[in-house]
């Protein structure tokens, strides 16, 4: 609920602390009884989560476990289908250590977006923008409006560098954006994400439409990125979540059945329903 | 003709019956003529074909060969002359058309678009049900009822034509045409992109102008050009509206002079000078027509054409 | 939509900033504003409608409150006197619209079944372009054209032809004089433009028919017309009498190309080559030189009457439509 200037000194103090020493990683983010229902389905169950800060927790699980639904609610996008209910709580940190419900009456989702960023599994960049403008697009809507021109192509190629593109696209930021490839309308589509420097950023199955190439470029990045900000991801390829991140969690049915730190998941999960689905008996 | 082959007593060699026989000529008959009629029939679908295409070839072939002689550089720029002069223009009637036609689309857009979205947005729900049945039939009007509610509205209560009653007139015309584009288009843009931008923190409003909307932008103009090219080439509406003018005039609350007003004027009317005018005017209206037509579907194909991934 | 339950205390969140906040509120507002606006102009369908049916009904109440039922039935028009009978004009928009479509519904059909079974791809889309362009045409133009071409040919060639060469002369059909402006020549060129409307719901309708009918008519034997006409005609026979009634109403409704080539004489006559009045064309004809406002009054009442006629027939159009669009129609 900062804008972009206090977000860089939060960014810095949070570095800094974190090199103070291995401190007790601080949740970033956290699920409380969480409940999510489409009508009369209840999607997901009871679900308490925590999300480390700087660090990427991947969300596993076989097809309809609700992970998917479970990430929605993070930033209230699962608000936007008409007959969707939440019940429980999910509360934000803020920089001081603050924490904020964010489904506290009174808080408005919009603000709730600015703050975790989303990125889905098909690219969507906006057809009629260019490169520039697309990654720029988010810049529009944050409080203080747009910045200067200046500014904003400094942002521009800070979220261009950080997302691995800049390279490809920096003599192409005047073109359409769908005139890039799928690989990197995905990596656009994270940039644009990460422009305005959200503490958090969502992932739904990020490589789910992607090449094998494309998919171990958009991996390296989703890994870079816990060095800034904290990062979910949710992915059905538990390989890609055991390369890529530091803690998972295995939900089935719309329960969390398990979580811990990645390669103890892997290696002894402590749930037989965990083992059964790591190893391939079913999902 | 049964093989020999099925189990008859071998003694007993195969011989069709007189019944046997008949039916099977009649068999072969029947096929023949069933082969036929099936080419006859088909003849007959390639003829209506033939004719189905003969009017309009007819049509711009007559359009060419009569209106071409009277269309100068003096069309565009002069004004009518009087009766037994030959030459002067219709540049007052293509104003005027300009004119009326920019009144319906200054109606007609803003109520269209918005109508569009809105069912576009409120897909299932009743209220959009009945805008959208009560938009078909508003496009299923006759247009000279729709100059009768002008009339009734603009011009009786104020006792004089003007291009406003004309232009508005056009302008409900054009409602219903606008809103079925808009409603189409905009409900072709992907969901994913609606997502998208709310995940951005972009508020539902500006979800729907600055993405949506833009996205389906090309498409909703040519659906506006479509419905403004059929607005242009209306003449019932105006006949009590706009009523015509024989001067050179661009007030919009007076009476003005339209292009297919004029074609209407002079083509009833017993003089040939007014004949050849007419057909040159006409002329100029379907070339308009179909230029706006034929290249509205030349783009709506190549967006639908080009699918990248 | 959201079912937030706070628990008290402890986590209780600190206010949002200020820069935040009036954003907040900004983007409510902007929703509420932006929601309110696109109801109104979805509004202003309905009441567009509400504002047409009025002011056409109280354009012609006049000559309603004169004349009561007899305007519908009376045949007598005589501006001079005051007496304003629309019978002919209804029995020529009637006559014109049925002719045209007897004319236009065979050939729309062909050409559809033409364009979906046999057109060889190459042929299909400029057939298809040509004749959806027969829409584009305006009205005026294809006056203009019946005025000095299809009038013309209809009095030199065509009619001299069904009534002397065919012999049909005698008939009340074809009876009397041919001067050219008649019934036959409304009737050919509101065929000309209704035929792109008719084809393309045909058209339309008989891509919908499912493969799996076609190939069951072709398995058991059927040459491919009597697959056509057994198995996807039937199929597509609501739809095919919808779009028929679609034209209709547009034919009911034509004004401008009839007005230039029917005559314009209150006549009921049974004869083709007779001159007569449509409910559009006596408005579009006499309006210009109405005499006195009961006269003026007289022609909005027959919008008022060609208005309600419409309705009544696109309602049933609409209907056929949509017993098609719910399913496979049964024998």
């Amino acid at each position: 609920m900062t804008d972009l200037a206090t977000r860089d000194e939060a960014s810095a103090a949070s570095a800094a602390s974190a090199q103070r020493g291995r401190a007790e990683p601080s949740a970033r983010l956290e699920t409380e009884q969480l409940d999510a229902y489409f009508g009369d389905a209840h999607v997901v169950r009871g679900v308490s989560l925590r999300f480390d800060d700087r660090q990427v927790t991947a969300v596993i699980g076989p097809s309809g476990c609700g992970k998917s639904t479970l990430l929605r609610c993070l930033n209230r996008m699962h608000e936007t289908v008409p007959t969707a209910r939440v019940r429980g709580r999910v509360t934000l940190a803020g920089p001081n250590g603050t924490r904020q419900d964010v489904y506290a009456r009174g808080v408005d989702a919009i603000a709730v977006r600015r703050q975790v960023g989303m990125v889905f599994q098909r690219p969507t960049p906006f057809p009629t923008l260019s490169v520039r403008d697309n990654v720029a697009a988010g810049l529009r809507v944050a409080p203080g409006g747009m910045p200067p021109r200046r500014e904003v192509d400094r942002v521009v190629e800070d979220a261009l560098r950080r997302a691995a593109l800049w390279d490809e696209v920096k003599d192409r930021l005047r073109e359409s954006a769908t005139s890039l490839s799928g690989g990197q309308q995905q990596r656009l589509c994270i940039a644009r994400a990460i422009a305005t420097r959200p503490p958090v950023l969502l992932l739904d199955e990020p490589t789910a439409s992607l090449d094998p190439i494309s998919t171990q470029k958009v991996e390296e990045l989703v890994y870079e990125l816990r060095r800034e900000m904290t990062v979910v991801v949710v992915t059905h390829n538990m390989q890609q979540a055991a390369r890529v991140s530091d803690r998972t969690a295995f939900m089935l049915a719309g329960e969390l059945v398990e979580v811990a730190p990645t390669s103890v998941l892997f290696t002894s999960p402590a749930d037989a329903r965990t083992e059964a689905y790591i190893t391939g008996r079913f999902g | 003709m049964s093989s020999p082959a099925t189990g008859l007593p071998p003694r007993a060699r195969p011989h069709p019956s007189g019944h046997q026989r008949a039916f099977a000529e009649r068999t072969v008959r029947t096929i023949r003529r069933r082969r036929v009629v099936n080419v006859v029939m088909m003849g007959f679908t390639y003829l209506a074909a033939a004719v189905a295409t003969l009017p309009l070839l007819f049509i711009l072939f007559h359009l060419l060969r009569e209106g071409a002689s009277s269309l100068g550089p003096d069309f565009f720029t002069s004004t009518p002359r009087p009766v037994g002069e030959a030459g002067g223009g219709m540049a007052n009637a293509i104003v005027g058309t300009l004119l009326v036609v920019g009144i319906a689309a200054a109606v007609g857009l803003p109520v269209g678009v918005g109508a569009g979205l809105y069912l576009a947005e409120h897909r299932g729900t009743r209220l959009a049900w009945v805008v959208r049945f009560l938009s078909d039939v508003l496009n299923g009007l006759p247009s000279i009822v729709l100059g009768i509610f002008a009339w009734d509205l603009l011009v009786r209560p104020f006792g004089h034509f003007s291009a406003l009653a004309g232009g508005v007139a056009l302008g409900a015309i054009m409602v219903p045409l606008v809103t079925r584009a808009t409603e189409e288009m905009i409900s072709l843009v992907p969901g994913s992109l609606r997502e998208a931008a709310l995940a951005l923190g972009y508020p539902r409003w500006r979800t729907s102008l600055t993405i949506v909307l833009r996205t389906a932008l090309p498409g909703i103009v040519t659906g506006a050009l479509v419905a403004v090219a059929r607005v242009a080439g209306e003449t019932a509406p105006l006949l009590f509206t706009a009523f015509g003018n024989q001067f050179w005039s661009t007030s919009v609350t007076q009476p003005i002079a339209a292009l297919p007003l004029q074609i209407f004027t002079y083509a009833i009317s017993p003089y040939d000078e007014w004949h050849a005018q007419a057909w040159a005017g006409a002329l100029v209206l379907i070339a308009i027509v179909l230029v706006i037509s034929v290249v509205s579907r030349y783009v709506t194909r190549a967006r639908f054409g080009t699918g990248s991934d | 939509m959201t079912d937030a339950a706070l628990a008290g205390g402890v986590h209780a969140g600190p206010e949002p900033a200020p820069a935040d906040a009036a954003r907040m509120g900004g983007a409510a507002i902007g929703d509420r504003a932006y929601q309110l606006a696109i109801l109104i102009f979805a509004l202003c369908i309905p009441l567009l409608l509400a504002a047409i049916a009025g002011a056409v009904a109280s354009a012609g109440w006049p000559a309603f409150r004169e004349f009561g039922g007899s305007f519908l039935t009376s045949s007598r028009w005589d501006a001079v006197n005051g007496e304003f009978g629309a019978a002919p004009a209804i029995f020529g928009t009637l006559v014109s619209s049925v002719v045209a479509l007897l004319i236009a519904t065979p050939l729309a059909i062909g050409v559809a079944i033409f364009l979906s079974e046999f057109a060889p791809p190459w042929l299909r889309q400029p057939v298809a372009f040509l004749v959806d362009l027969l829409a584009a045409v305006p009205s005026v133009v294809y006056g203009l054209w019946g005025i000095f071409v299809l009038v013309p040919i209809l009095r030199e060639h065509v009619m001299p032809f069904l009534a002397g060469t065919l012999g049909l002369g005698g008939t009340p059909l074809f009876s009397g004089p041919a001067y050219g402006p008649s019934m036959l020549a409304a009737g050919l060129l509101l065929a000309i433009m209704v035929l792109p409307y008719v084809s393309a719901v045909t058209r339309e309708v008989l891509l919908a028919v499912p493969r799996s009918q076609r190939e069951a008519a072709l398995a058991l034997g059927a040459t491919r017309w009597e697959m056509i006409w057994d198995a996807v005609l039937p199929y597509a026979r609501s739809g095919i009498v919808g779009g028929i009634i679609l034209g209709l109403g547009r034919a009911l409704g034509e004004t401008m190309a009839v007005t230039m080539v029917i005559g314009n004489r209150h006549e009921l006559s049974a004869s083709l080559f007779a001159p007569g009045y449509t409910l559009a064309s006596l408005i579009a004809n006499e309006f210009s030189e109405a005499t006195g406002d009961l006269h003026v009054a007289a022609l909005m009442a027959a919008g008022t009457t060609l208005f309600a006629l419409t309705l009544i027939v696109n309602a049933i159009a609409r209907w056929l439509v949509w017993r098609v669009a719910r399913g496979p129609v049964g024998r």
